[in-house]
């Protein structure tokens, strides 16, 4: 497997880092933003218990609180881009005022638009997602990049102490990783929402 | 709210002396419905004090209308239906997320004070207002629009079994006559 060493500019390799954290999921559910982090979650190896979002763009942080909230015993891990959280970035002020103790949310950071040309994104400027969330009250750090100070000064490798935090760790918790802007090939979970839906609340109503 | 004022409103014509809010939340345990997403609209009278009051209900206050819908949709995909409560200019807000429940066919139900209808006080409000019955039904909401104050818990409990059984979208909409238009403090 590749792990997920920083390249020169300390950013992180997204199929690698996502594949060794969700290694560690356990009966973790997963729910995947549009476009490649729902590829990167994909490619980590399908799973019922995961959603994968292929539009609502805006949507995964708030669909995540939701299934936190109606399930408190179940973990659940939001992997979603900078630019879908940042749509969806006032989704910050309700869950950290909801406080849900079993919600994480993964932010893949590549500071650009990655599905549409490559356009830079606002990240690439003066927004800090960790700062925002911190600043609703999350407990929020980042990995990778210049300003990264995550557990154990993530370099790539310790996914143990990275994972333990985002599945152990009392919520909510914020872990944005720079990643680096690379080309990943195609791995998609299936396309009909009935399906993901379906087989996805059977799932974590099952066990 | 969209008004910095202390709301208050006209009397309402269909108002027939129910308090449609508090029936309104008088239907949650029977619905199952634990959850209740909001921005706030003074047209939603005693429902969201009631609410708010409640410790089994969780009322989630949202920044947008749209974080209500996916939300909902999270909650039902944890096993539980959800309610999104907001003003008609909140039905602006939520038309890509509609796009989520539609193609997943996931129900969730939405309470809707209208404003921009007869005895508007505040154009800004027309537009949206005026759109919200054909723009819900365009995204595949199916609508109820109770005729009076006592008939809104009714079409509500009725909407939320729709919901449930044609998993899909559902909103009631309470209108301005059962509400009682907005009055604009020092305005005649």
């Amino acid at each position: 497997m590749r792990d997920a060493r920083p390249d020169r500019d300390g950013r992180l390799d997204r199929r690698a880092l996502v594949a060794g954290i969700l290694d560690r999921r356990g009966d973790a559910a997963v729910v995947a933003g549009l476009g490649s982090p729902a590829w990167d979650c994909h490619a980590a190896g399908d799973s019922p218990l995961n959603f994968y979002f292929w539009g609502a763009m805006g949507g995964a942080a708030m669909l995540g609180l939701g299934v936190a909230l109606a399930q408190p015993d179940r973990r659940v891990l939001v992997v979603t881009g900078d630019a879908e959280m940042l749509m969806g970035v006032g989704s910050l002020a309700a869950i950290g005022a909801q406080a849900p103790s079993n919600l994480s949310l993964l932010v893949l950071d590549n500071e650009a638009f990655g599905e549409t040309g490559r356009q830079a994104g606002l990240t690439a400027r003066n927004t800090d997602i960790a700062a925002i969330a911190r600043g609703a009250g999350i407990d929020a750090f980042t990995v990778g990049g210049e300003v990264g100070e995550g557990p154990a000064g993530f370099a790539g490798t310790d996914f143990d102490a990275l994972a333990g935090t985002l599945f152990e760790k009392e919520g909510p918790v914020l872990c944005v990783a720079k990643i680096a802007l690379s080309a990943e090939s195609g791995s998609y979970p299936p396309r009909d929402g009935v399906l993901l839906q379906a087989r996805f609340r059977a799932a974590l109503a099952g066990d | 709210m969209d008004d910095p004022d202390i709301p208050q409103h006209r009397d309402a014509e269909d108002s027939d002396g129910a308090d449609w809010g508090e029936q309104v939340f008088r239907t949650l345990p029977d619905l199952g419905i634990r959850h209740v997403a909001t921005v706030p609209d003074a047209g939603l009278g005693s429902f969201l004090e009631l609410c708010e009051a409640d410790p089994a209900i969780r009322l989630i206050t949202l920044t947008t209308e749209e974080e209500g819908i996916a939300l909902a949709c999270g909650t039902w995909l944890g096993g539980e239906l959800a309610a999104v409560a907001m003003q008609s200019s909140g039905v602006g807000n939520v038309v890509n997320m509609l796009g989520l429940p539609n193609v997943c066919r996931i129900p969730c139900l939405l309470l809707v004070s209208m404003r921009g209808e007869a005895e508007e006080r505040n154009p800004w409000q027309v537009p949206v207002g005026r759109a919200v019955p054909d723009l819900l039904a365009a995204l595949g909401v199916e609508v109820f629009r109770p005729e009076s104050a006592s008939g809104v818990a009714p079409a509500f409990a009725e909407a939320a079994a729709r919901a449930r059984q044609a998993g899909r979208p559902a909103a009631v909409l309470v209108s301005q006559r059962i509400i009682g238009a907005k009055s604009f403090t020092g305005e005649d």
